[in-house]
């Protein structure tokens, strides 16, 4: 049983965007559904450096995840935020299902990759290749910089710990101040960076918000 | 009768010492293959499995390691050291003896393996990763004895599976290997010798006189046990009291977080200042250490500890244990209470003093039992899966293995005699790619079958990683306290990291004896400061759990059936007979339900008598079948004997509840979804090699956002890989420990359908200590979403962001 998702609609540099209880970022005015940090692959690479074997079926996981946000959303363009790959050699070696399930994704659709730390170089599965994407106000780029302004950016994976009656509860967060949003890591096998560690703390300026993953997801002032 | 070399012999007679019959005996028969010593603590056992090397050793010049000796704790291994070395010694024997563990430096581990002594001292993990190295052939090469101290503690864990496991090893490495077993009093030795001996050989049993029965009551006190709660803090001034007229008192508890709590209350109440230390498992090694080294100075009257006491290492003159709580177990007090009086053929001396009014019955039903010498032990069944995939990687970090050959080996393993070969290339084909349906590139091998059969580590530095995660205890879930400002400075113990994760900047906590203060968490590091208030805002952080023994819970029941209760203190009896009066007693083979209304909300108590652990999950189990009727159920709580439920409807029926069929499916279904199923998953996933505990390099990653949750994985294979073997291995630990599920199907099979149902007007004498209870577990539905749900306004409105 599927259960609707529902999500937070909040505004940021003058544009109202919407926080899904996936991770995902919707831009209705854009048709535009941005995602960050996929790690696909990255059981494969693990196991390709001599790491533990883990269960290969994160990159199935991601994209059903994935295929479900692009259904309620149906944008006309997906931007994925950077680190989709968890490196180029883990793209190359994407089985041959998640592969299928990505083209199908991509059919009929304007798809940008951005480049993240991760997979940095071009992509062999079609769509187009940006360092940065600016759509104004907005820019779209992997890792947060100092100066920017409507900059929307991914790589830390931040989560945040919130206090509810006798007991805490971690999710992973948007992180929203007066001039970036970081979003949180799509991938399955993704773990968080705490907002109230550096550099995340030092990085969002006064008054940051965080928006944990829930259904709807919520808006908390940003623990630090 | 043989006789010992003089040199032994003449160092016997200046000491004045004569051998017991058992260390005789023992000697006698030191051609055996393999040899089980029963005897009690103080019984001179060490001496009694070191004998026959020293003989060996006396005469001949053995080249290399002569004897292995593998004890459960680290400090057990120097201590006999110690005590061996002074012999040796004074005979003047050609004799080296190391003790070789985690704390051994690095130069001398690596010369070891080159040049052994004759007498190695070590736990089953160091001798674990010993095995694993390429020339573990060489070192263990013309090995004679292996002595396996304290066999009855390192049996109940994966830590003996481990050991025995390696044994079967060192049997191929060092043919004619002779086996000896060292242990205190057991309820099935048989079934002890077969884990010891090479399977399926039989092994001969010695019991040495276990001396005089033990001196043991409930401690006497002037004020009456509460009616629930675990502190025994109302026994205070009777426990000084004890204290003052002993000259050293050990003072068990159950749990970490009693012990602190208690500790605590002596302190305060302590006026004349006597000397009183803490020790248990979650205190740093210095900490620990420091009191250990003052114990045995005889610097110490009384020493509050958990479990880390229970082994045999000589702390010097104790002449009391006192056990706070019911013991749970019978076999664990008999054992406690061996601590006292560590001389032979002197009656050790025990108080006990329950926690709480019920456990009054479970303390008279403990002392009972000791004296009837009705000992309880639940067998722990086939050798554990996840033990066997770490040691089949353990063999391939020593060199290439055929499959056929270490098939053999393993069957050798008592706890592993039945295992099917279909179950073994379960195993192997984990250990080598994972497991997973539809993966067979190379890149997803671990280990790769050479064109001769053989099997191999595809990446030769892949040792490295299995050495470093090798052992069966995972405390993963700890974390380190130290004091702020301190950077590698004083470390005060360990918390489990739920804990941490509910302390917020300002919480008080006790750890050492000592109030601190939460400050925040660095790196992994719970830091704290020093606090002086007087009494802490949280005072609880789990440690063990222990269920009360099948056993034991039968014999509280058995006691029930009494017409009278002359054998209990008068509080107890009128309390039991109040029960009787105005609903029933539980009765073994039947169900007592109760139902009443308190406080608005309707409550259903279930006396399973099943342990904690399986009420706990019969808990779960029976508020999802009210959840489906409707019943609306709001909470539960559980105790080793009852769980109570509450909740927004009457229950007019139990018996759909606790229906047998559905059961199995419930396991399978929902309540794999639970957060201790996920915990019994991560500690099989880091033995058997899933996730590492260590990598090579050292440190983790300094972005956290490398790490993710063990949770992702359990929900990832249940998705797309429901027949993997680590979820069969889930599945099996779920039948025991912390879910305890085996315990509930027992308990069902043996009420059938007699289940008394009593629809009372009011709280019942029984039921009403359970509304005093901890750890009250909420239901939740939709859990999480709900309360975030019931939080959002109020925090956006305080923070003014709605």
């Amino acid at each position: 049983m599927e259960r609707t998702m529902n999500g937070l609609p909040f505004s940021f540099a003058g544009e109202t965007l919407t926080a899904l209880p996936s991770g995902a970022l919707h831009w209705p005015a854009r048709r535009l559904l941005c995602v960050s940090d996929l790690h696909l692959g990255k059981s494969e690479r693990m196991a390709r450096r001599g790491g533990p074997i883990l269960p290969p079926y994160e990159a199935r996981e991601t994209l059903t995840r994935l295929d479900a946000d692009i259904r309620a959303t149906d944008p006309e363009t997906v931007l994925c935020l950077g680190d989709s790959f968890d490196d180029l050699d883990a793209m190359r070696a994407l089985e041959d299902l998640a592969r299928a399930m990505l083209a199908t994704l991509m059919a009929g659709r304007r798809w940008i990759w951005i480049e993240g730390n991760h997979d940095a170089g071009p992509v062999d599965l079609g769509g187009s290749h940006l360092q940065t994407h600016h759509d104004a106000p907005l820019s779209f780029r992997h890792i947060a910089t100092p100066d920017a302004t409507g900059e929307i950016s991914g790589h830390y994976h931040p989560k945040a710990r919130i206090s509810l009656k006798a007991r805490s509860l971690t999710r992973p967060c948007f992180l929203i101040d007066d001039q970036r949003l970081i979003l949180p890591a799509y991938g399955t096998y993704t773990g968080g960076l705490h907002s109230h560690r550096p550099p995340l703390n030092t990085l969002m300026g006064p008054g940051a918000r965080a928006i944990l993953l829930a259904n709807p997801p919520l808006a908390v002032p940003m623990p630090r | 009768m043989t006789a010992l070399p003089p040199i032994i012999e003449d160092w016997f007679s200046q000491q004045g010492w004569h051998l017991h019959p058992h260390q005789r005996a023992m000697f006698d028969r030191s051609g055996d293959p393999a040899l089980l010593l029963i005897a009690p603590t103080g019984g001179g056992k060490t001496m009694a499995g070191f004998l026959p090397t020293l003989a060996e050793l006396a005469g001949d010049s053995h080249k290399g390691l002569h004897t292995l000796y593998v004890s459960p704790l680290k400090a057990l291994a120097a201590d006999i050291k110690r005590n061996l070395r002074r012999p040796v010694e004074e005979m003047g024997l050609p004799i080296r003896i190391e003790d070789r563990t985690g704390d051994t430096p690095q130069s001398r581990r690596k010369r070891q393996r080159a040049d052994p002594p004759h007498i190695l001292l070590t736990t089953p993990e160091s001798l674990a990763l010993l095995t694993s190295y390429e020339d573990a052939a060489h070192t263990f090469r013309g090995l004679k004895r292996i002595i396996v101290d304290e066999i009855h503690a390192l049996a109940e864990s994966k830590r003996g599976d481990q050991l025995f496991l390696a044994l079967s090893r060192l049997e191929t490495l060092a043919p004619g290997l002779r086996r000896v077993g060292l242990s205190a009093t057991v309820e099935d030795p048989p079934a002890l010798a077969q884990l010891l001996a090479r399977a399926p050989d039989p092994c001969p049993i010695l019991n040495a006189d276990p001396g005089p029965d033990p001196d043991i009551a409930m401690l006497e006190t002037a004020e009456h046990p509460p009616w629930s709660g675990g502190g025994g803090a109302y026994a205070i001034p009777a426990v000084l009291d004890q204290i003052r007229q002993h000259k050293t008192t050990l003072i068990f508890h159950n749990t970490r977080a009693q012990a602190e709590i208690f500790f605590h209350n002596l302190w305060l109440a302590n006026e004349e200042g006597l000397p009183i230390g803490i020790h248990h498992g979650a205190l740093a090694r210095e900490q620990r250490e420091r009191v250990e080294a003052a114990m045995v100075a005889g610097d110490l009257r009384a020493i509050v500890c958990t479990g880390t006491l229970d082994l045999g290492i000589d702390w010097g003159d104790v002449d009391l244990v006192i056990q706070v709580g019911a013991p749970k177990n019978v076999k664990r007090l008999v054992q406690r209470i061996g601590r006292a009086n560590h001389r032979y053929n002197a009656p050790s001396k025990a108080l006990l003093v329950p926690a709480n009014r019920f456990e009054v019955v479970e303390c008279v039903a403990a002392l009972e039992a000791a004296r009837a010498h009705a000992l309880d032990g639940d067998p722990r069944g086939p050798g554990p899966l996840d033990v066997l995939c770490q040691h089949i990687l353990i063999r391939a970090a020593a060199g290439p293995f055929d499959a056929d050959t270490l098939y053999d080996e393993v069957k050798t393993v008592g706890a592993y005699a039945d295992l099917p070969r279909t179950t073994f290339d379960r195993c192997l084909d984990f250990a080598a790619t994972g497991g997973y349906a539809l993966r067979a590139y190379d890149q997803w091998q671990r280990l790769v079958q050479r064109p001769d059969g053989m099997w191999q580590l595809r990446d030769p530095r892949g040792a490295a990683r299995i050495r470093m995660n090798i052992g069966t205890i995972t405390d993963s879930d700890k974390l380190k306290v130290q004091l702020k400002h301190r950077r590698g400075g004083k470390p005060l113990g360990e918390v489990e990291e739920a804990f941490a994760a509910t302390l917020t900047q300002g919480d008080t906590f006790l750890i050492g004896g000592h109030i601190v203060r939460y400050e925040g968490l660095r790196e992994m590091v719970v830091e704290v400061s020093r606090d002086k208030g007087r009494k802490p805002k949280i005072a609880v952080f789990s440690g063990t759990k222990f269920a009360t023994s099948t056993q034991l819970s039968d014999r509280i029941l058995a006691m029930f059936r009494q017409d009278g209760w002359p054998n209990l203190p008068p509080h107890t009896a009128d309390w039991l007979a109040l029960q009787r009066e105005v609903s029933k007693l539980p009765e073994r083979d039947r169900l007592l339900v109760e139902t009443f209304p308190h406080d608005g909300l309707h409550h259903l108590c279930l006396y399973g008598f099943a342990g904690k652990n399986a009420q706990q999950t019969l808990g779960l189990l029976v508020t999802q079948r009210m959840e489906e009727r409707g019943l609306n159920p709001m909470g539960f709580v559980a105790t080793d004997y009852a769980t109570l439920i509450w909740g927004l409807d009457p229950v007019t029926d139990p018996a759909p509840l606790l229906a047998r069929d559905g059961l199995h499916q419930a396991l399978e279904g929902w309540l794999a979804e639970n957060a201790v199923m996920k915990r019994t998953f991560k500690t099989s996933a880091i033995v058997a090699g899933l996730i590492d505990r260590n990598s090579p390099g050292g440190k983790r990653k300094s972005g956290r956002q490398a790490t993710f949750s063990t949770d992702i994985l359990y929900d990832t294979l249940r998705k797309y890989d429901p027949g993997h073997l680590m979820l069969d291995i889930t599945r099996q630990e779920a039948m025991r420990g912390l879910v305890d599920f085996g315990r509930i199907e027992q308990m069902l099979d043996r009420i059938g359908d007699r289940i008394d149902h009593l629809s009372l007007p009011r709280v019942t004498p029984l039921a009403a200590p359970l509304f005093l209870e901890v750890g009250k577990v909420p239901v939740k539905g939709s859990a999480e979403d709900v309360m975030i749900e019931r939080e959002r306004k109020a925090l956006m409105d305080a923070a003014g962001l709605a």
